[in-house]
């Protein structure tokens, strides 16, 4: 696409990586790291002495712990959902980590904008909290999600295949699209303001090398803002994830 | 009218190509009239809540994430049909 010979890149050039060798590019090396990262991290925490005021490496560690707890599962599940930190810990900062080199020089691509990363982890999802759900109500899991209780019977007609569909289509469908779509809708969008500001300042034409001010402030000012996007989605991935899978072991209440 | 002329211009000759350019425009900005009125009217009342009552903060601000969460996927997934739209 050429418009006002300002020239676009294809969607494959922003999204497509080169191998590094066969079966291993940019995006493997972003997860390889989103894995080993927290691993080494909370290890090291790990190790440190539990005993006076926390400090360094086990103090960040005990506040990433802690907001999982405050913040996810005490929020959605309760108390007696504790035992789900360790998996909504590792949910997280493996979404964060994949996430937040959108904005790291040299990386400058969020491994979440590719399908893959987000449809496994949402079809995990999907497997956690339907087995959840029938090891906590056993077959009575189908009934509680197919036949809500309070509901007229007359109205099973109608709600039955809504909640079929939605619980068991839509769910994992839209925990994929949703971390997927808004990563890669970032990535695009400081592509196009950073493919701006480089076609204004490269330009022939000197009247329009000032005018690239304007995309640059744009770019750094939504920079800033992947940053928080970045954070947020890795939250609501992980506390949509705690309310599927507290909601299958609690039917309402 | 001048953009779709040059988008007609940049692919001329391959009229579906023109009609899926156009087209996808229309997907995008179509779906996202109704998640930005839910957004602002989801984040509207909770700041509302929130001012009213301040010890409740925490609970709403989750639920109000929630809500976005829900909302938000309308327009992804719009987001999504225009990429398709436009590139496959």
């Amino acid at each position: 696409m050429n418009v006002l010979a300002l020239k676009f890149p294809e969607i494959s050039e922003l999204l497509v990586w080169k191998d590094l060798f066969p079966g291993f590019n940019k995006i493997a090396i972003i997860s390889l790291l989103a894995m080993i990262i927290p691993i080494v991290v909370f290890m090291i925490a790990a190790s440190k002495p539990a005993q006076g005021a926390p400090k360094g490496v086990r103090n960040f560690a005990e506040s990433v712990v802690e907001f999982i707890q405050n913040g996810v599962v005490m929020q959605t599940m309760g108390r007696d959902g504790m035992g789900w930190t360790p998996f909504l810990l590792s949910l997280f900062c493996f979404i964060y980590l994949l996430n937040v080199p959108g904005i790291i020089p040299l990386f400058q691509m969020p491994a979440t904008a590719r399908m893959a990363a987000p449809m496994v982890l949402a079809l995990l999802i999907w497997v956690v909290f339907n087995a959840v759900g029938f090891k906590h109500q056993g077959i009575g899991y189908l009934k509680s999600v197919l036949f809500p209780p309070g509901v007229p019977k007359a109205l099973y007609i109608l709600v039955t295949p809504i909640e079929l569909i939605s619980t068991f289509l839509v769910r994992p469908f839209s925990l994929a699209v949703r971390l997927f779509a808004n990563m890669m809708a970032g990535h695009i969008l400081l592509v196009t303001f950073a493919v701006l500001t480089d076609a204004l300042i490269g330009g022939q034409l000197v009247w329009q090398k000032p005018i690239a001010l304007l995309p640059l402030v744009m770019l750094i000012f939504l920079t800033g803002f992947e940053v928080l996007v970045a954070f947020l989605q890795a939250y609501i991935f992980t506390i949509l994830a705690a309310v599927y899978i507290g909601g299958a072991a609690h039917p309402e209440h | 009218m001048e953009a779709i002329s040059i988008l007609a211009q940049a692919a001329a000759g391959d009229e579906k190509n023109v009609a899926a350019a156009t087209s996808a425009g229309y997907a995008y900005g179509l779906a996202a009239i109704g998640p930005g009125i839910g957004i602002g009217y989801l984040v509207g009342k909770s700041v509302e809540a929130m001012a009213r009552q301040p010890e409740a903060a925490g609970m709403v601000r989750t639920t109000m994430f929630l809500g976005i969460a829900f909302t938000e996927a309308l327009a992804l997934i719009g987001f999504v049909v225009f990429i398709l739209l436009k590139f496959a």
